[in-house]
């Protein structure tokens, strides 16, 4: 077969054919199969797992981060990144502190909460973007920023006395077991799907992560890409204050405190490439729930919230690790 | 080298100017004694800041300073109360070595497996936490556990100034000769300044970063002991956060964050200078609670002015890894 055979006339894919082989062999089904595992050693190591409002008290382990890290996820693909996601909660919930002391209604206090995040997420992004600034320290900044604002305001007091309807968010139920913040994170998980997967914007998203110079010679914004993902990160962090204020029913500057590790752990473990350009949105809802089985597991075996952290810690370093010793392994032989 | 230079004498004035103005209005801030505390009060930030320098130099970040720290710490003070009779250099010498087997963690992931200096101590970070409750069960170790002389060596004053001071002094000493006078200095700035080229002149890029790591792991262990004694108590979560205070030290000192630019004397200087702040807060009737936005801001001016003077544009740490394949 000679060269011009090949190019001339032939279709070229802009996606490469998944076949069943590659599909079984991917991160996500891989994955999954982790997902099934832990489910059912989870069943057989309690027999309080398999009942219906415990799973579902389960999902709130994760519904709240996953909301954030759909986003990130995005973040994460583009090359950059943003660790002051768990201190834009906490001065979210303050915001919303605020207003709900000064007497607004529900209405009023979930529209400052998401305004106050994307807020947030537009000063990390214009700091990244207009001063070109390396996201890692920006956010370590706003990080202690954020949350010293927070601490600033309320000091080691706390807002308490949210309005009834306020905890329809974090404690309501749309529907049997099915609470209104899986409902959200369902929702959530399919925009960005199609955002990701199925849109132009979601092409520009790896276009900027694997080559920014390439993607701005192809006319993309790079910047604006950014900021964009920036502003998301920061609204999302937003929405998971809302759901997370009304679950806890007060705000205390010391609110989701290490979340951040967590959110980009979920990431991570979703196949995400931390140093940006490829990654999937299944992968992140799947990692999601991995991570919500167990600390859930974790948590009805009796073990700590500080031991769980170890065993989050240990997911993060492990997640990427293994597969590369896994390749060193391999290229040895 | 004599715009570095202006840079470190600009915020020596920053400095300089802060205490004249506390003065103005509180005579006895400025007194030599109480220079002195401030100097003490800020000794385990200046120690843990020329770790992150070197580190910050290599193109890395160590995230997890604080709870290395904090570990260590417990690791002393529990073997205090274990054998309270034991000699203080091997204490100090237990501290050194635990705090270095800590950063040799973080840099063998780093080395070997090539896994991003963000996303290992971050992770390390929980995982010394974590490792505290395990070992001391969440319970507090306190002042009447340890012995007199585990409690006393870091407030010992000689010449009027605390032993804790005194060896902060040293390790500036040490960090300004090893970074200027030896190879091992000169590696840490060719290899963060471009990491291409340190390779063609026979070094060895994850090698260095790895021996970053571990001079920075050795400082937070000594400096785990010294809190721990100071404040005569020790939990899991002794120093909390602290570790975005040593980036801030760092980043005012003006450290580049892309790797191979930064002094010891800068690292000093951005110490001292949020030193000055947070003991200053008290004396004009700031809350502490302010303490932690003040960092916080701190840090975004810092790197703003940075990349401003130093060059077009910083390098995102995250690539680190890919650009030394």
């Amino acid at each position: 077969m000679s060269l011009t055979d090949t190019v001339q006339g032939r279709h070229i894919p802009d996606q490469l054919r998944s076949t069943l082989d590659r599909r079984l062999k991917s991160w996500e089904s891989l994955l999954l199969l982790v997902a099934i595992g832990i489910f059912v050693v989870n069943s057989f190591a309690s027999p309080y797992f398999l009942n219906a409002w415990n799973l579902s008290d389960a999902t709130f382990n994760f519904t709240e981060k996953a909301m954030i890290a759909f986003a990130m996820a995005l973040l994460i693909i583009s090359g950059e990144i943003d660790l002051s996601v768990a201190s834009i909660i906490a001065l979210v919930s303050t915001a919303m502190g605020l207003v709900m002391e000064a007497g607004l209604g529900t209405p009023v206090i979930v529209l400052t909460g998401l305004l106050t995040g994307l807020v947030c997420g537009a000063f990390n992004g214009l700091l990244v973007t207009r001063l070109g600034l390396p996201s890692i320290v920006v956010t370590i900044g706003t990080m202690s920023l954020f949350r010293g604002i927070s601490y600033i305001i309320l000091g080691d007091g706390a807002f308490r006395g949210y309005p009834a309807d306020f905890a329809w968010f974090g404690q309501g139920y749309v529907f049997w077991v099915i609470s209104v913040e899986l409902v959200i994170f369902a929702i959530l998980a399919v925009i960005y799907g199609v955002i990701l997967h199925k849109t132009n914007f979601g092409r520009m998203v790896y276009a900027v992560g694997n080559n920014p110079t390439g993607a701005l010679f192809s006319g993309i914004r790079v910047e604006r890409v950014k900021l964009t993902l920036f502003l998301l990160t920061g609204l999302m962090s937003g929405l998971a204050a809302v759901c997370l204020t009304s679950r806890l029913g007060s705000t205390r500057p010391s609110i989701a405190t290490g979340m951040e590790l967590e959110v980009v752990t979920m990431v991570v473990l979703g196949g995400v490439n931390i140093l940006g350009g490829s990654g999937s949105i299944p992968g992140v809802v799947i990692a999601a729930f991995v991570m919500g089985l167990v600390t859930f597991g974790l948590g009805l075996l009796n073990v700590p919230g500080i031991v769980m952290s170890i065993f989050i810690g240990l997911l993060l370093i492990g997640v990427i690790a293994l597969p590369r010793l896994w390749a060193m392994s391999r290229k040895g032989r | 080298m004599s715009a570095l230079k202006s840079r470190d004498t600009l915020l020596f004035g920053a400095i300089l100017l802060l205490l004249a103005l506390i003065s103005t209005r509180f005579p006895g801030f400025a007194a030599p004694s109480n220079l002195a505390s401030v100097l003490t009060d800020t000794s385990p930030l200046i120690v843990l800041a020329l770790g992150q320098m070197v580190v910050i130099l290599t193109r890395c970040i160590d995230l997890s300073v604080a709870a290395n720290l904090a570990l260590t710490g417990m690791v002393c003070a529990m073997l205090n109360v274990a054998m309270p009779d034991l000699p203080m250099p091997v204490v100090i010498l237990v501290a050194l070595v635990c705090g270095a087997c800590l950063g040799a963690v973080n840099g063998l992931l780093v080395w070997k497996l090539d896994i991003p200096p963000i996303v290992v101590t971050l992770g390390t970070m929980t995982i010394f936490r974590g490792i505290i409750f395990l070992l001391s069960d969440g319970q507090w170790i306190n002042a009447h556990e340890m012995s007199p002389a585990f409690t006393g060596l870091p407030r010992t004053v000689i010449l009027g100034l605390p032993i804790l001071g005194w060896i902060a002094l040293l390790m500036v000493a040490v960090m300004a000769v090893v970074m200027s006078r030896t190879p091992l200095g000169r590696a840490f700035y060719a290899v963060g300044g471009n990491p291409r080229a340190a390779v063609y002149t026979g070094l060895d890029v994850g090698r260095t970063q790895f021996l970053a790591f571990v001079i920075s792991g050795t400082l937070a262990g000594l400096t785990g002991y010294l809190w721990i004694a100071r404040y005569a108590v020790a939990y899991v979560d002794i120093a909390g956060g602290f570790e975005l205070d040593v980036v801030a030290a760092c980043v005012i000192g003006g450290i580049s964050i892309a790797g191979g630019v930064g002094t010891v004397v800068g690292t000093l200087l951005g110490a001292l200078f949020l030193g000055v702040v947070k003991n200053a807060l008290p004396v004009v009737d700031i809350s502490p609670f302010w303490q932690l936005a003040i960092s916080g801001a701190a840090i975004i001016i810092a790197v703003t002015l940075n990349a401003r003077a130093g060059r077009a544009k910083g390098r995102v740490i995250l690539k680190s890894a890919e650009v030394t394949r």
